[in-house]
């Protein structure tokens, strides 16, 4: 690991109309639809869709932090990650009372549906939230 | 000529009008381009990455998939005309449409059946107006459209794709729209979005780049499920934000020669109208000179 310590993992969460965040990391935990993975620099290429919308990234500064990542993907080759969902967003730009209430309306909205995708985009927002906080 | 004065006078105003109304409009769609152009760089790395993923999967599995597999017999294609929701943009929607109608006509060359999809207003007003029908229309975002309307439309288009022909699906699907070449080049032009064909990335990846055998999670399957749908998504929305770029282009273009033609109106009347008071001075002044040395005639006769 000694070694490992001067290499980092370049990061890119990219929204569809935006990138979010970009910067270096030591680690990059994501869950996956087979559980959660945890990307270490000299990571195998990796594929991945995820499940459950949030990712969580420790930055080269030790800093900490989640983003919502409802129904993306994500890509790891050369100690590169990319994280891709159409409407990422990072977990402390997220107002959690505001995410709370509107999964309830979701909730409400799509009682017919629980796999809608707009209480899965919901729910990932608020545990995002709550992670951040 | 119209010799009325104060007609020409109404007409040089309503011409002023008309330019400071074309001058303002050619300079919102001037700045609306930039954001314009701005949105669509801030699209690409989303579209970059995905681009790379999705080669990565075709390159590295042999996995066939509905969205990539070509039909043994197509019969019906689906089109997607993608036209502005406002006129006052010059020939805009007239070029995509007449292209659009060129690729109709060459599909029914090849006996294909077309099924039209529409998106902004004067594509749907062209296409009513003739009484043809539209598989489906979207309207209401033409100069700004969000990455959630090409989803929209990605997921139509889609479910068409992955309908069995016999049951109103269709067999290849492709876009017409106006590509953003340079503010003063926008060509209109036609891409086959579906089935995909085999996808390498815009810019080809360095030899050293994408070399490495990827792990899929779950499988190679079922990420390419979960990927194809998005590259088609960002694939439309990629030719949505050209569009709306070029819409901008055209119209500042439009605008500018309004304005233009405006100034050039107004140079006019104002010369008529100079000429037409001029005209009526000169002959109150004749009149005047007239009527005094008649009466002085009739004076001197007198005496």
């Amino acid at each position: 690991m000694a070694d490992d310590s001067a290499k980092h993992l370049e990061v890119a969460l990219v929204a569809a109309e935006r990138t979010v965040w970009q910067g270096q990391a030591r680690i990059v935990i994501a869950r996956t639809t087979d559980g959660d993975v945890g990307i270490l620099p000299g990571h195998a290429p990796l594929l991945g869709l995820l499940q459950g919308g949030t990712v969580q990234v420790r930055t080269v500064d030790d800093e900490y932090f989640v983003a919502a990542a409802p129904d993306g993907f994500i890509s790891v080759a050369n100690d590169r990650v990319s994280i891709l969902a159409e409407n990422a967003e990072m977990g402390h730009d997220i107002d959690l009372e505001e995410a709370r209430r509107e999964l309830d309306q979701a909730m409400a909205a799509g009682l017919a549906d629980a796999d809608a995708d707009e209480v899965r985009l919901a729910e990932a927002r608020v545990r995002a939230a709550e992670q951040t906080s | 000529m119209p010799a009325n004065l104060r007609e020409l006078r109404d007409r040089k105003a309503s011409v002023s009008t008309i330019k400071k109304l074309t001058r303002a409009m050619e300079l919102i769609a001037a700045s609306r381009i930039v954001k314009a152009q701005q949105r669509a760089q801030a699209a690409g790395p989303y579209a970059r990455e995905l681009t790379r993923a999705v080669s990565a999967v075709a390159t590295f599995s042999n996995v066939d998939h509905p969205l990539t597999t070509e039909k043994e017999n197509p019969r019906r294609a689906a089109v997607l005309l993608i036209t502005s929701d406002r006129g006052q943009a010059g020939a805009y929607s007239a070029n995509v449409i007449r292209e659009g109608e060129r690729l109709n006509q060459l599909l029914r060359e090849d006996e294909k059946q077309i099924v039209p999809y529409v998106s902004g207003r004067k594509g749907i007003a062209y296409y009513t107006f003739r009484q043809r029908e539209i598989a489906q229309s979207w309207a209401g975002d033409s100069d700004n459209p969000s990455f959630a309307r090409a989803r929209e439309i990605a997921d139509a288009l889609i479910e068409a794709f992955l309908t069995p022909t016999d049951e109103g699906g269709v067999d290849e699907i492709h876009i017409v729209f106006t590509r953003f070449v340079s503010m003063l080049t926008q060509r209109a032009d036609v891409i086959r979005l579906l089935p995909l064909e085999v996808v390498e990335g815009e810019e080809a990846p360095a030899a050293d780049d994408v070399l490495p055998l990827y792990e899929f999670e779950p499988s190679a399957e079922e990420v390419l499920d979960g990927l194809l749908p998005k590259y088609v998504a960002s694939r439309i929305h990629y030719c949505m934000l050209q569009a709306a770029a070029s819409e901008l282009a055209n119209r500042q273009r439009a605008m500018k020669s309004a304005t233009d033609n405006a100034q050039d109106l107004i140079e006019k009347l104002t010369r008529d109208l100079n000429q037409a008071r001029q005209a009526q001075i000169t002959q109150e002044i004749s009149e005047i000179v007239g009527g005094a040395s008649a009466l002085a005639d009739a004076n001197a006769g007198s005496e």
